[in-house]
């Protein structure tokens, strides 16, 4: 079978996050990037695990300059045999949807992964756009997957719990917690990712119709007020009556 | 020109997160000097409610599978802007939401923004306010496409109540049937969802096994509270995935957040620093979470937690 994994980068997450003196960009001054956890630990991990047991391949693709690929590597160490790399800094993820639809077209993939969301905007966006831009079905929160014989049962997250939907390959998914287990890659993964092919190719245009102006940081909170731990009472009357929440 | 909003009915029921959209849409349209349009798919039996949080009509388009499928509710969801004109199109920032934004604003060609936390700003063009970097910060997005789509993060918005019960109003479309195959549902039973509940109780290494859970839960069920947990505790499967609270598990945003046994690692503080007001509870006075927090308790949570149990037990009998 034919997968391919959507990765993206993302600032660790202990960065400290902080702006440019001008608040419109982030500054990524000494911010150390990863693979975007969801990426990485569930949906390549799964991907990996199916190669596994149904053998065929697995393409990694990723929007994002040079920068970007030891990232890149490090999912060819984990268990990809190949990646392809949009040579551009994505604009927002309409961006980066357009630009893997264009390198997923007419490649006949079987399973396309995302992550659920991405850790820094949330936006959960990528995954039904390119499904719509692919005309395939898309399984969100995806957090268990069988597959045989061109056909997967997959558990997705909805509303107030789990539902399993059975579909005929080719879909889309996005992954959940809970798809695979975390995998760190092993000395011969890392030695092998040398030499497996990393293809660049050029963007598409993309118009942007949403853009980002200003970054702002939430005011502190004010000092907390401390309890004595004998008087229970007392925090539920504050919770009660002066923050007003219960 | 008018704002429609998508009022979601997942268990054919519209709920708090479709009410607050609402509201939300209708404080939008009020801005832009236009119509507020409720939209619902399927048969949920509470639609005509819609009227009272706000909307001036309510529509709904019947044929569309019980069971989520992006592709047929986006679809129906793009015919019925279409329709009504609708320059503005709200979802919740929900599973369902998220499932079928990205398609929509394909579809419509439209400019997207998520997890919005407050209304449109109009001085200037068209600008939003969006949580980003797991609740680090905010982006402010300028929006210059034909049609504007945003997605309302829960709990960002009061759900307010002004206006009257309406008759729904029946869009016909047709649209293709699931090709998916719903073969097993797992609800969880009674239990509060996260992402929409205004009271969270969560619990951390402090608990020092799953077989201590036991005084937390009584805590949550005094407060009728959901419950929560920190990674470490998902990862030890003392308690499911679906509690792991913070940057790579679930963002909230609830009134209260009580956190007890949590150091309060800045990754466990992204999921929840937009909280409206936080009480920690931690042996350790310089755990970090307190600098976070609005209300601290230094103390043993074995014996912490239960007398705070009772405080609410008794409060609440006093207080009805």
């Amino acid at each position: 079978m034919k997968q391919l994994v959507c990765i993206s980068s993302m600032p660790d997450t202990a960065a400290k996050i902080s702006f440019t003196a001008d608040q419109t960009h982030f500054n990524k001054e000494g911010v150390q990037y990863i693979m975007n956890p969801y990426d990485e630990w569930y949906a390549l991990v799964r991907a990996v695990e199916m190669k596994e047991e149904h053998g065929g391949t697995i393409t990694v693709c990723h929007v994002g300059t040079a920068n970007n690929d030891t990232i890149i590597r490090k999912a060819l160490a984990i268990g990809a045999d190949e990646a392809v790399r949009v040579n551009k800094d994505p604009q927002d993820g309409y961006d980066v949807a357009v630009q893997i639809a264009n390198v997923a077209r007419d490649q006949e993939f079987d399973i396309i992964y995302t992550g659920k969301e991405s850790i820094d905007y949330n936006a959960a966006s990528v995954g039904a756009m390119l499904a719509e831009l692919l005309d395939l079905p898309f399984i969100s929160y995806a957090n268990h997957m069988t597959y045989a014989h061109g056909k997967a049962s997959v558990t997705r997250e909805i509303e107030g719990g789990d539902e399993i939907v059975a579909l005929p390959s080719p879909f889309i998914l996005s992954a959940s917690k809970g798809l695979a287990e975390q995998r760190i890659p092993n000395m011969r993964g890392i030695m092998m990712a040398k030499r497996k092919p990393l293809n660049v190719v050029e963007p598409v245009a993309v118009s942007q119709m949403a853009r980002i102006v200003k970054y702002s940081t939430p005011p502190p909170r004010e000092a907390c007020e401390m309890i004595d731990p004998e008087d229970m009472d007392a925090l539920v009357r504050k919770l009660a009556e002066e923050a007003k929440v219960i | 020109m008018s704002v429609l909003v998508f009022a979601e009915s997942p268990e054919g029921k519209c709920k708090k997160v479709a009410f607050e959209a609402v509201s939300y849409a209708r404080k939008t349209a009020d801005l832009l000097q236009t119509n507020c349009i409720a939209l619902t798919l399927g048969s949920p039996d509470n639609a005509s409610d819609l009227g009272k949080y706000g909307a001036k009509e309510v529509k709904n388009i019947p044929n569309v599978p019980e069971h989520l499928d992006g592709a047929i509710y986006a679809k129906a969801i793009a015919g019925a802007v279409r329709k009504t004109g609708a320059t503005v199109l709200i979802l919740s920032h929900s599973s369902t939401g998220k499932s079928i934004a990205g398609r929509l604003a394909v579809k419509l060609e439209a400019g997207y923004v998520a997890n919005v936390n407050g209304l449109p700003m109009i001085e200037n063009g068209f600008e939003v306010n969006s949580v980003a970097f797991s609740g680090k910060a905010t982006a402010t997005y300028a929006m210059e496409s034909d049609i504007k789509m945003l997605s309302l993060m829960s709990n960002s918005f009061q759900v307010e109540v002004s206006g009257e019960v309406l008759d729904v109003d029946t869009i016909e479309m047709d649209l293709p049937t699931s090709e998916l195959e719903i073969t097993d549902v797992k609800k969880q039973e009674g239990a509060v969802p996260l992402p929409e509940a205004e009271l969270v109780v969560s619990g951390g290494r402090g608990f020092k096994g799953p077989e201590n859970w036991q005084i937390l839960l009584d805590l949550a069920d005094a407060l009728s509270a959901a419950t929560a947990c920190s990674r470490p505790v998902a990862d030890s499967e003392w308690r499911p995935h679906h509690e792991h609270v913070g940057q790579t598990g679930v963002t909230i945003r609830p009134n209260l957040y009580i956190a007890i046994g949590i150091s309060g690692a800045i990754q466990h503080l992204g999921g929840v620093n937009n909280s409206h007001c936080i009480v920690v509870v931690n042996k350790d006075p310089e755990a970090p979470f307190f600098k976070a927090a609005d209300y601290g308790v230094v103390g043993d949570l074995f014996d912490v937690v239960p007398r705070l149990t009772e405080s609410v037990k008794k409060y609440k009998a006093s207080h009805g």
